[in-house]
Order: C-alpha cells, then structure tokens, then sequence
C-alpha cells in the first residue's frame, strides 16, 4: 500500500513561552514492513539538530525555538509504502535485547487487577502467538474503547479498575501483562489509514510489540483487536506511551497550553 | 575483643613502621599544644565552610564533619598493591558499562545473569548502543575499601557515579599542612593537590568528537541546597571548571550552551553531580525542574559528554557488586587484585534463609541504599531491631544483601583521653580518562564512637587526613 501523511499539530500559548524544547520520534525507520519514500518535519523558526538513531532503531531529532513563542505547528508529511508482513516486525535494525522490555515503568507497573487478568492466561506457555492473540482479545474486552475516559498520566492498574480507556491505555494494560506472564513487550506509536470499511479508531495510533521466540517482534493492537498489516506506519517504540511518545516537549513559561492535531492518512492508487 | 582487630599503628607494644616517626613527633609535642592545634583546626574548618547536612536527623541545619588530627599512613609497598587493585577494577567496571549498553557478551557468555542489568532501576535503556568519548562511563570511580591485616583489603562497595568526599580528602591535607608544617618537611609524604588537574585532564580527554580546541568545562548542580553543594564550588574553583545549574544550560540545535555575560559558551563536558533521573525531563522524568531539556539528545547525537555518562550506576549495584571480581577475569584475562567481602543476596532464597538465621551476626544493606541509611548492623543491634529488619527482608528479600561483620582495622584517633583506636575505611578516586590515575591519598572515615563499625559522617563518623609515603 502506498500512504501518504500530513500530520499538523499546533500548540497555543496562552502567554508567550521564553523557550521550547522538544524531542521529536516521528520519522519512520525502513523495514521488510515500510519503505519510506518522502518524509519532512518541519516547523517555522525552529532550529532542528541533535539527531540520532537510538538502539531501538528509532530516528529521533531535537527541536528547538526561541521566544517569545506565542504559537508553533508542526507539520509531519510524508509518503511510505507498507507491506503486509501478518504483524510481524521485519529487517528493522535494533540493538536492544528484547529482555530488557521486562522492565517495570511508573505507568505499567503491576497490580491486582492486572495480576488477575494475567492469570487467566497463566495455564497456557505465554511466549507463543496464541497466548498473545488471547492476551490482545482479553485486553479488548475488559477496557472498553471510550474517548476521553482517561487522562495522559493513568496507570495501567488504573485503567483496568476503570474499565474503559483509548488506544494508549489498551497497549499499556497489554504491556504490563504481557511483562507481568515474562513476555517482553513495549509500546508503538504510528499511523493508521482507514478506509471507508475499515472500523479503524484512529488515524494517529498505538498499539503493542510482544517478543515471539522464532518470529521476533510482532505487533498486536487491542484497539482493533488484529496484527498490524499494511495500513499500519510504525513511527518508533518504548518502554511506555511516556516513552515512546512521538513528541516530548518542554515550554518556558506560565499559562495554558492548547493543542490542535489534525491528521490526515490516504491512500494512493 | 580488642586483640580481633588489625591496629595499623602497634603490634602487640611494637610501633609498626609507617607511623614511627609520627608517633616520635607525638610524643616530643606538649598535650597544650596539641588542644591548641585542634581547636585550630575546627575554626578553621568552618572558616572554610565545609558541612554536611544530616538527612533523617531532627535538626537539620548543616554540621560540621569531625576531623582527627592523627593522620592513617600507608607505606609505598601498601599503597602499591591498593592502587593496582584499584585501578583494575575502574577498568573492569567500565569494560563492564560499555558492554552492556552494547554486545552483552558477559551475558550472552552466562556470566551474570541479564535479569540483573535489564530489571535493575540503574540501567537505562536509552542509551543502549550510545558510545561514550573512549567508551568511558564511569570517570571517577570511589572505591570503599577497608583492610583487616597487614595484607588483607576488602571492597565494600563501588561508586561509579559521582562518588562525592574528594573535597575532605583535599582540604584535610591543606589543614594539616598549615598547623603542623614541620611533620611535612620531616616525613615524605606523597602530595595529593594535584587531583584537581587530574580531573581536569580526565574530562578534557573525554571532549566530544564534535569539540574543537580546549574543551569548555562545566560542573553541574542541584544548587546550593544540597548537601555536597560546598564540594561543587570547591572543585569548580580547583580545577578551572564553570559552576552551573539546569537554569543555566540550555540546548540550541547540536549542541549544549551556557548562559554567560558576554553571550552563549559551548559547553562540551559536563560533571553532572545530578542523579541520572533529573537531568533531562525529556528523557527521563518529566516534572524534573533540575535538568536541562533536550541534554540527553546532544549527549547521545555526540555533541556533548556527561560524566559520569547516563546510566554508569548499574554498575554500582550492590546487586552486581557480587560479580565485580568475575569482570575482572572476563574482561581483563587478570585475577582480581583486591577480594571482594562474601555476599549473601536475598533474593536468592537459600541466601535468604541463612541470612534471617544469622542475622544478628550480619551487616545488611539496602541494594539501592547509600551513605549508610537503612542498613542493620547485627552485633550492633538491639533483638527488637533485628525482628523489625527481619520483617523488612521478609517483605521484599530482593531488596536487601548482607555480609559478614568485618573486622575494621583501626587507626590511632583523638579522643577525650588521649589516643585511642578507632576502626577505618578508605576510599581512594581513581580517574578514568585516556588513562587511568589515582592520586596517592583518599578520604579516611573514622568511626568516632568506641566499638562502632559505621564510619558514615551521616552516622557520627568523622575524617582524616591519608598519608603515603614515597617510596
């Protein structure tokens, strides 16, 4: 499939901000899965630098603007032409070893509502593709997708009480389980295109990675309760939503913040 | 019970060598001039405005560390051997760091097991397959060393990340120097001034590819609240580095800038004396305020290098400690000079089941613990205590690791009724840069209580000044 970006998010100031500082995850890295073919990052008056790729094979840059700063947008567009590889992730360089995705963060941190979860599982051997089908299935019933059901910051231990959550709270309960069973696992953000069948949540997406024996790192979204396929454009990976979130900003300055995100993923014949 | 312990001064009515001629000087000085000599020494201790604060204590302001006046005197031939041991251990633990944030051969070669690295709080992820200036991690690595004869030394723990007392170890030199210049010129003692050009050079070596020309030093701080603040200032002031804080860094494009009267300076190697977790909240946690935004990415593109480097404390671990003398046979091919003290690890259960039948026989420590907080001193301790601490263990076993009661050599100390033996540690700062330099002289921590075996100043230790002699 052939996908094209455009991806704005504009942040409002309601006073002028001395200084921001941002790290920026939002360049695809070219795998078996996605080729990229045109990618740009580009803000007014910013200056861009500090770019490197990370051991998780992530490409990520800094951007900084100097105040005062009243208002920004960043402006993602991009063209890449993904392959359906059933989920799994294929010819993405990396370095890290996969247990080191075992770790605990603030936000997946074990609980008893998420020990239970778990335990329901605990019959079968968690590290097979099966097991993390029926993890995903189980994660998908007992979190019901509800827009704005929860804030940025809520645990996974929170989200399992509450009972309803969006795309991030879904991976993060996935996650922690699947970390609690002794399957590494770790948070994804990207792209989803929907078509006018698909029943797609959203077009700026996240879903998880657990580690397979044999396959490797395959994808599993609980949103949507499948593996990504190719209308799926993988931006990078992390410990948690904090983690990997494809911007990490700072602002120097009191006030409101507003945030504006438009995001638009079509398809080309 | 005395006869147990190593005197470093007598054996039996015999003076040992080292401190003949120190014990010669004391006996020809009159008692008044020695009481003179130390109230000396504390004004001028606080003239210079050296204190600690006591965290945990009812009050709170800031104390003064006691200081001995006696001096602990190594000979060449000891000094020697420490320092070989010393140095091949800042070596393993930074072959260590480099290979676990890269090819993990001791793990893959099931030497330790990666669950301790991967699940431990100080490993950090994000700087896997990020390389360090000369691959150096650790740049001054505080080795906690204490001795219990003529020839046995133990390491009680690491500290590879900004091991803090150097500042003692410099200024309890100075003092000495001043009140009793005849006993410099008498004894060949080894100077130790030279450490803050030393540090320097170190951090200098380990500029970033991307620096061209002499490097722009800065030591960074939580500010003046803290309670190694004085030390900051001290060793900016030594060694010709800027003193700053977050607010005073900020990331423009490549590169690490600080705010200065005649504009923005480059800054290519910082001295962090900030834990790893405060110094970017875009990289670690996010309601830091002490951190400079955006550092972690100049430090990982290559534009700037922090020592100790991100994520140099799982090297520290007093769970990994455990497994220093093996990096030293994997990485070096060399046994290990200086032995580590046995360790029994809680998390492992038979350890565990030994340790809560010994315990009042036991040192025990928190893994994560530090400066002596939060440990149990078993033969120390009251049977109401070790059942409180045994409850604790029992609560979360993985936490704790214990060791033999050590018996601390002890070292002449002032006390109220003259000299008498008080136990000792050492902790010697080797530096880590193109090469690896160890200053002749440490920070000697003297428990000031009768019997006590916690040399902590946070727990009533107090300091003195560490002599080698030349050779």
């Amino acid at each position: 499939m052939h996908l094209t970006v455009e991806h704005t998010t504009t942040y409002s100031f309601e006073s002028p901000r001395a200084r921001v500082v941002q790290s920026h995850r939002m360049t695809p890295a070219a795998s078996l899965c996605q080729q990229v073919a045109r990618w740009e990052v580009t803000c007014d008056g910013a200056h861009f630098g500090a770019d490197f790729t990370d051991g998780a094979g992530d490409h990520i840059t800094t951007m900084t603007l100097a105040g005062p700063v009243t208002q920004l947008a960043i402006h993602v567009s991009g063209a890449v032409r993904t392959t359906d590889t059933a989920g799994v992730l294929r010819g993405h360089k990396e370095v890290v070893a996969p247990d080191v995705y075992l770790r605990k963060t603030r936000t997946t941190a074990p609980g008893v509502g998420l020990a239970k979860l778990a335990d329901r599982l605990a019959e079968q051997d968690p590290r097979t593709l099966e097991a993390a089908h029926e993890m995903t299935n189980l994660v998908a019933d007992t979190v019901v997708y509800t827009p704005g059901a929860t804030d940025a910051q809520i645990t996974a231990a929170e989200v399992v009480d509450l009972g309803h959550g969006v795309c991030q709270d879904q991976t993060q309960v996935l996650i922690a389980i699947a970390r609690m069973l002794g399957v590494p696992a770790r948070y994804v953000t990207g792209y989803l295109f929907s078509d006018a069948q698909g029943n797609a949540h959203e077009a700026s997406h996240a879903w998880a990675e657990l580690y397979v024996p044999d396959l490797g790192w395959v994808g599993f979204d609980a949103t949507n309760r499948c593996c990504p396929d190719e209308r799926y454009i993988r931006l990078g990976s992390g410990m948690d939503a904090l983690d990997a979130a494809p911007i990490r900003g700072i602002s120097l300055g009191g006030g409101a913040e507003m945030l504006d995100i438009s995001v638009n993923v079509a398809a080309q014949q | 019970m005395k006869a147990q312990f190593f005197n470093e001064m007598y054996v039996g009515d015999d003076v040992r060598a080292p401190y003949a001629g120190l014990l010669n000087w004391l006996e020809n000085t009159p008692p008044e001039e020695l009481a003179q000599k130390r109230a000396e020494a504390e004004t001028l201790f606080r003239r210079i405005g050296i204190t600690f604060a006591v965290y945990g204590s009812e009050d709170t302001t800031e104390r003064l560390i006691p200081f001995d006046m006696m001096p602990r005197v190594f000979t060449d031939p000891e000094w020697r051997k420490l320092e070989a041991g010393v140095k091949q251990r800042a070596r393993a633990l930074n072959a260590f760091l480099w290979d676990i944030y890269h090819r993990r051969e001791i793990i893959r070669a099931g030497k330790l097991p990666g669950d301790l690295v991967w699940r431990n709080e100080a490993f950090e992820p994000s700087v896997i397959g990020i390389s360090p200036a000369r691959g150096v991690y650790s740049h001054v690595v505080g080795v906690d060393l204490v001795r219990t004869g003529p020839e046995e030394f133990f390491v009680l723990e690491d500290n590879c990340r900004t091991p803090s007392g150097v500042s003692y170890m410099l200024e309890n030199r100075e003092i000495m120097m001043r009140l009793f210049p005849a006993l410099f010129r008498e004894n060949r003692i080894r100077p130790v001034d030279d450490y803050p050009h030393a540090l320097r050079r170190t951090f200098s070596s380990v500029a970033p590819k991307k620096c061209d020309g002499d490097p722009v030093i800065a030591i960074l701080t939580p500010g003046s609240f803290n309670s190694a603040y004085y030390e900051h200032s001290f060793l900016a002031d030594q060694m010709g580095a800027e003193l700053v804080e977050g607010q005073d860094l900020f990331v423009d494009g490549d590169f690490v800038y600080m705010r200065t009267t005649r504009g923005p300076q480059r800054v290519d190697v910082i001295y962090r004396r900030i834990d790893d977790a405060y110094i970017d909240p875009l990289c670690f946690r996010p309601d830091s305020l002490l951190g400079i935004p955006g550092l972690m990415n100049v430090y990982r593109s290559g534009g700037v290098q922090i020592c100790s480097a991100p994520g140099a404390g799982v090297a520290d671990d007093k769970a990994i400690y455990t497994y220093v003398p093996d990096m030293v046979r994997f990485y070096l091919g060399e046994e290990p000079i200086l032995q580590n003290v046995p360790t029994w690890k809680c998390a492992d259960p038979s350890d565990l089941k030994y340790v809560l039948e010994h315990l009042s026989e036991l040192v025990v420590k928190e893994v994560h613990g530090s400066g002596g907080y939060g440990m149990l001193v078993g033969p120390a301790a009251t049977k109401a205590e070790v059942e409180a601490y045994a409850l604790r263990i029992k609560s979360d076993p993985g936490d704790f690791i214990a060791q033999p009661t050590l018996a601390l050599s002890t070292s002449p100390t002032f006390v109220d009724s003259g000299l008498a033996p008080r136990h000792v540690d050492l902790r010697p700062y080797c530096l880590v840069g193109s090469e690896v330099h160890l200053t002749p002289g440490g920070l000697t921590r003297v428990a000031l209580i009768e019997g006590s075996l916690v040399v902590n100043s946070s727990q009533g230790g107090g300091v003195k000044d560490t002599w080698v002699m030349a050779g």
